[in-house]
């Protein structure tokens, strides 16, 4: 318990630290561009192929289960939508991504502990913290968003494609159903978990790689620990936010 | 110059350092010497403030630099070099960007005041032809150089070394030793110089401090490290069988 505490406050005492103004503004820029490349747009191919495939099964699934002719074939359409929306576009895509970005970002920082290359970054000067976390930070929280946009389409895409192609429903049914009743205020509460998902992964992983101790076989623990934890606050917020915001 | 005043340090409760006083000086390459494990790292690292110390003083010049706050200690910094054991160079970053990382840092130079100041640097420790190779695509030597050339880029004041030659061949590690040597001649630097190789100490060692399991045992110069009385400095200078074969003639 004590331990547990005091890894809570040394947790916030980095973020304290890395939330402090920046020295050099414009190098922070081109890191944060880099960030953006390295964790962003590089996470596009494996949440757009998940997304596809999470939206074609969806659809096929209901469709199999609700083969009473009484459920109108729109319904199909409406709950591929409203999964891809609520559940995968943040909360399954998250944790996807907490194990690849979670677990590149614990390594990165954890062998530059080892390698002593954070302390060369502290004996220069530079506050280490804020220089390798910040950038992360500001790039997951601004790039996370648009993975979620790009899944929800992607996925009902997939829906559509396999609904479609299976020959469970028409084009015109799915059409109708992902339109139906449509609640824009879903999208907002993905987006808004995805941005405290974004927070966790990129805080919680660079808190495990910056106070890696010993060497490359610590660094590989530290990196399972990022994914571990931070898929787990992932779940515990999801429920958290769910209550807060569409209660 | 610089002064470490009663200094002891230990992690969770295992002392490492107890005790230690000593002063640096400059223009001279200082040693700290001793045994794996003794203590040399943990003694270099909490001069430079990596380290928070439980008790004692660090002095820079007329600073008390283990009391400042972080904008104080990045002053003082701004004027230290280091080289790390494992050269610790940006994996990320060419040669170039890595020599000119501090200069993108901590000046406004222009574009093509920075390149001359990081072909420069690297001229002076003879790296020649290798500004765009990755720090993976380097020797162990080449490496050192390349972390000296970055330690060196803003002109410091002065310069920190943890075991610059191991994992060196012989000869490339005299060289090194020897670039050290000179460079904190030319720039008048305050250096200090971590090893446990006797070759360095008796090519370089101007003052040399003697620690063992963590407690100071010895001070003084490579003239008299051969003649003291005190039984576990001896060991170490006396180690292999040709300096103890040397010893027995004498
Ligand atoms: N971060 C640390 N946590 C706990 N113990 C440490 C730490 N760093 C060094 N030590 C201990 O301090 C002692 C001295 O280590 P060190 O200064 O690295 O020796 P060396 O003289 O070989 O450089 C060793 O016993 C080591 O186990
Ligand atoms: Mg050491």
């Amino acid at each position: 318990m004590i331990k547990f505490l005091t890894q809570f406050g040394r947790y916030f005492l980095l973020l304290k630290k890395v939330f402090s103004k920046p020295e050099k503004p414009s190098i922070y820029y081109k890191q944060t561009v880099r960030e953006l490349i390295f964790l962003g747009v590089n996470s596009i191919g494996i949440i757009a192929i998940i997304s596809f495939f999470m939206g074609a099964v969806i659809t096929l699934q209901t469709a199999y289960n609700t083969e009473n002719p009484i459920y109108p074939k729109y319904l199909i359409g409406l709950g591929c939508r409203d999964s891809m929306i609520l559940e995968f576009s943040s909360t399954i895509a998250a944790l996807i991504l907490a194990g690849k970005v979670g677990s590149s970002i614990a390594s990165e920082i954890g062998t530059m502990r080892v390698t002593e290359q954070i302390d060369a970054l502290e004996i220069m000067g530079v506050n280490s913290a804020s220089f390798l976390i910040l950038p992360k930070m500001i790039a997951t929280l601004l790039f996370n968003p648009f993975l979620t946009i790009i899944a929800i389409i992607v996925g009902i895409f997939g829906g559509w494609i396999a609904g479609t192609f299976s020959g469970v429903l028409t084009s015109e049914n799915f059409i109708y159903g992902i339109q139906y009743e449509f609640i824009p205020y879903y999208i907002v509460y993905s987006l808004i978990k995805t941005v405290f998902f974004a927070f966790i992964i990129t805080s919680v992983s660079s808190f495990q790689g910056y106070f890696v101790e010993g060497g490359s076989l610590e660094v590989g623990r530290a990196s399972t620990k990022a994914v571990v934890y931070s898929s787990v606050l992932i779940l515990l917020f999801n429920v958290i936010l769910t209550q807060l915001l569409l209660s | 110059m610089i002064k470490v005043v009663n200094l002891c340090k230990s992690f969770n409760g295992k002392t490492v350092l107890d005790n230690i006083s000593v002063t640096f000086e400059p223009g001279k390459t200082n040693l700290i010497i001793g045994r794996s494990g003794s203590g040399k790292t943990v003694l270099l690292k909490s001069i430079v403030g990596l380290h928070e110390i439980d008790s004692g003083e660090v002095w820079y010049e007329n600073t008390l630099f283990n009391k400042l706050d972080f904008a104080g200690k990045k002053k003082i910094r701004s004027e230290m070099g280091m080289l790390f054991q494992g050269s610790a160079l940006f994996d990320s970053l060419t040669v170039e960007q890595n020599v000119r990382f501090p200069l993108d840092m901590f000046t406004d130079n222009s574009s093509e005041e920075k390149i001359e100041r990081v072909n420069f640097c690297l001229n002076r420790v003879d790296i020649k032809n290798s500004n765009n190779l990755f720090p993976s695509e380097l020797s162990g030597g080449m490496k050192k150089r390349v972390a000296i050339a970055r330690a060196i880029s803003l002109n410091p004041k002065y310069l920190f070394c943890d075991e610059p030659n191991s994992g060196l061949d012989p000869i490339t590690a005299i060289l090194i030793d020897a670039l050290i040597k000179e460079l904190t001649v030319e720039y008048s630097m305050t250096t200090i110089v971590n090893t446990h190789d006797m070759n360095s100490v008796m090519e370089i060692g101007e003052k040399i401090v003697f620690i063992s399991e963590g407690v100071k045992c010895w001070e003084g110069n490579k003239n008299d490290i051969l003649n003291s009385d005190c039984n576990t400095l001896n060991d170490f200078v006396f180690a292999n069988s040709l300096a103890k074969k040397l010893r027995a003639t004498k």
